[in-house]
């Protein structure tokens, strides 16, 4: 069952340092909202705010509320591990385990959290998991060669097929298409598409077009000035966003006239 | 026609200015030779000393190949040929004293191995005879218990001080001591281990286990800064992705981050393991010395093989009458032999798990 985010008033520090300030959004469930603006706006340190990420860097803090159905994210009674077990995160950078095979990098998130399952079981979740980030029919001769092998665009979406073999509610997306030629940024979207009706995807995007394509929704961050912080300036569903923004930078951003 | 036909690739060479005298292939040998031939002349004309031929050599060589390439080559050229001579010359100087030493313990060494000399121990031997059987055990037990000692303390160290510590006061402190454990004289060590086992069991005690606490003082530092280089290097790519599948951080490190680097850290535990297999001092200090086969790490004295080589060369015992020389100097030889085999086969081992332990990376390299 995916899940909607509400987030409000968020702040984010990276120790004393404001680096996201006032963001208040509601991240629709079932639907793949796209975040948008120029390099150091906060966009990726937001996300990460999202599965509690953020705080694997030392002095990360945040301030506010992040609601995931109906549970606040930040309350002291919540266990990062199991929000990132319901959150799952594709990185902007395929990232497969080097010492594992295929088949081992797709079970990672079980059998390092030392689940019991039987053969057939890791099996199917295996091929269930692959076939859903589209690498099944590419990989299913060698499951049991080293995940490193693979290309750029069979290692990323190998990243997916272990995030979503966890059966997450959300999955987060951080620019997963930056490093990848078109025809893979081509598989990836279209996976984003089918992925849509289980999950509830976000993704951070540098690539205006590739927003339109795949969003529903659209929020656009940017900074006031060099050394303020980055903030949400508009979050809209995606073809308003791109047809008629309410906001001018907006405008000035998506069609190339920005700075 | 001129259109037509292609240029001949050398007249296009030099038609654009690609193309400068070069050195022949066989240049740098052909001066070697001759540096060789001079200074071997005027070796044998002058009556000079072996080295003092070969630092002739070793000169005209160096000089020669430069300015043979200046004159026909150039400036920039030249400078490269006399910084490649002087590397191929450095590198030389360097081989000399290895292999010399490696070929002077095969060459007397080698002729006293043999099984009685493995399997013996020294009890009641005073002439010939005998073997390095005590020694041989005692080094392999000390050596062990002191890796065990010191590889999961050095371990947990390295792991507290890259995933855990980072930065925090407690890290720098510990590294700033284990900067200054490594530096610690072989022999203070040795002294530490006595004093401490003088206090616990009374004076006069020699056990082997001391041997293994002094050693260990030695290892800790080089695991812990081999360990923490290898666990650094692991891209934090690998722990983000781990953490964003849910796996908590303790389970991140030892199923992630440990086996990504084991290759390296199982490479730099062996080595450290080789570096102080070959300690005498602490080990004459604490561990003692004996002719006969000790088992036991936690009672009476334990032989080891550096010290077995230190006792046979200072006490050789008596010469064969006849002459020649007392038969303890070839054992100490054979000793080292042993000793310098049992290193070789620690760093063959290490290099072969390091290659096996390697992330893979499914491409041929």
């Amino acid at each position: 069952m995916a899940k909607s985010i509400d987030v409000s008033d968020l702040n984010i520090y990276y120790g004393d340092f404001l680096a996201v300030a006032g963001v208040n959004m509601t991240i629709r469930a079932k639907a793949v909202t796209a975040f948008i603006g120029p390099s150091g706006c906060g966009k990726s340190t937001f996300l990460r705010t999202l599965n509690r990420m953020h705080e694997v860097i030392p002095g990360a803090r945040v301030e506010g509320k992040v609601m995931v159905s109906g549970q606040s994210l930040y309350d002291p009674a919540i266990d990062p591990v199991a929000v990132r077990r319901q959150i799952g995160m594709v990185f902007q950078r395929p990232n497969p385990f080097p010492t594992m095979s295929i088949y081992e990098n797709v079970l990672a998130g079980m059998r390092l959290n030392s689940k019991k399952m039987s053969k057939s079981d890791a099996d199917a979740i295996v091929e269930k998991s692959l076939r859903g980030a589209n690498l099944w029919t590419e990989v299913k001769d060698r499951l049991s060669k080293p995940g490193m092998g693979l290309s750029g665009g069979q290692q990323q979406r190998l990243c997916i097929a272990r995030a979503i073999a966890v059966e997450p509610e959300v999955l987060l997306m951080d620019e997963p298409c930056s490093a990848l030629d078109p025809i893979s940024t081509s598989a990836i979207e279209d996976l984003i598409h089918e992925l849509k009706s289980e999950y509830t995807i976000v993704i951070v995007t540098h690539n205006m077009q590739q927003a339109a394509r795949v969003s529903d929704d659209t929020g656009f961050f940017n900074l006031k000035a060099t050394g303020e912080p980055g903030h949400l300036v508009e979050f809209n569903p995606t073809t308003k966003m791109f047809t008629n923004p309410d906001e001018e930078s907006t405008e000035a951003y998506i069609s190339g006239r920005f700075g | 026609m001129s259109t037509t036909t292609p240029l001949e690739p050398d007249t296009f060479a030099i038609s654009v200015g690609l193309a400068a005298p070069r050195l022949p292939r066989w240049a740098s040998l052909l001066v070697a030779v001759l540096a060789v031939a001079v200074s071997g002349l005027l070796t044998m004309l002058l009556g000079w000393s072996l080295v003092g031929g070969v630092i002739v050599a070793g000169a005209l060589f160096i000089v020669g190949v430069p300015v043979w390439s200046l004159l026909l080559e150039g400036r920039r050229s030249a400078a490269d040929r006399f910084a490649t001579c002087l590397v191929w010359t450095t590198f030389a100087i360097v081989l000399v004293p290895l292999v010399w030493l490696i070929w002077m313990v095969v060459k007397t060494g080698a002729s006293v191995i043999s099984m009685e000399f493995l399997t013996y121990d020294m009890r009641n031997i005073v002439g010939p005879g005998g073997g390095i059987y005590h020694a041989l055990m005692g080094t392999l037990l000390i050596t062990l218990a002191a890796a065990i000692i010191s590889v999961p303390i050095g371990l947990f160290a390295a792991i507290y001080l890259v995933e855990y510590g980072k930065g925090s006061r407690l890290a720098r402190v510990t590294t700033f001591l284990v900067d200054v454990m490594t530096g610690i004289p072989s022999i203070v060590a040795g002294l530490f281990a006595l004093a401490l086992f003088v206090l616990i069991f009374g004076p006069a005690i020699r056990i082997g286990f001391g041997g293994s606490v002094a050693l260990s003082l030695l290892m800790i530092p080089t695991v812990v800064r081999s360990s923490e280089e290898m666990l650094r290097l692991v891209p934090s790519d690998l722990r983000e992705a781990s953490y964003a599948l849910g796996i908590p951080k303790w389970r991140t490190i030892v199923k992630v981050v440990l086996p990504t680097a084991l290759g390296g850290i199982i490479t730099g535990i062996v080595l450290a393991i080789s570096r102080v297999i070959g300690e005498t001092a602490p080990l004459l200090v604490v561990a003692g010395a004996t002719d006969s086969v000790n088992f036991n790490l936690f009672s009476g004295r334990m032989m080891t093989l550096p010290v077995y080589i230190f006792s046979q060369y200072s006490s050789p015992g008596v010469a064969p009458i006849g002459g020649g020389d007392p038969p303890g100097y070839a054992r100490a030889w054979g000793a080292a032999l042993v000793l310098i085999a049992i290193v070789m086969i620690l760093n063959l081992v290490a290099r072969f798990i390091g290659y096996k332990f390697a992330p893979k990376t499914g491409r041929r390299r």
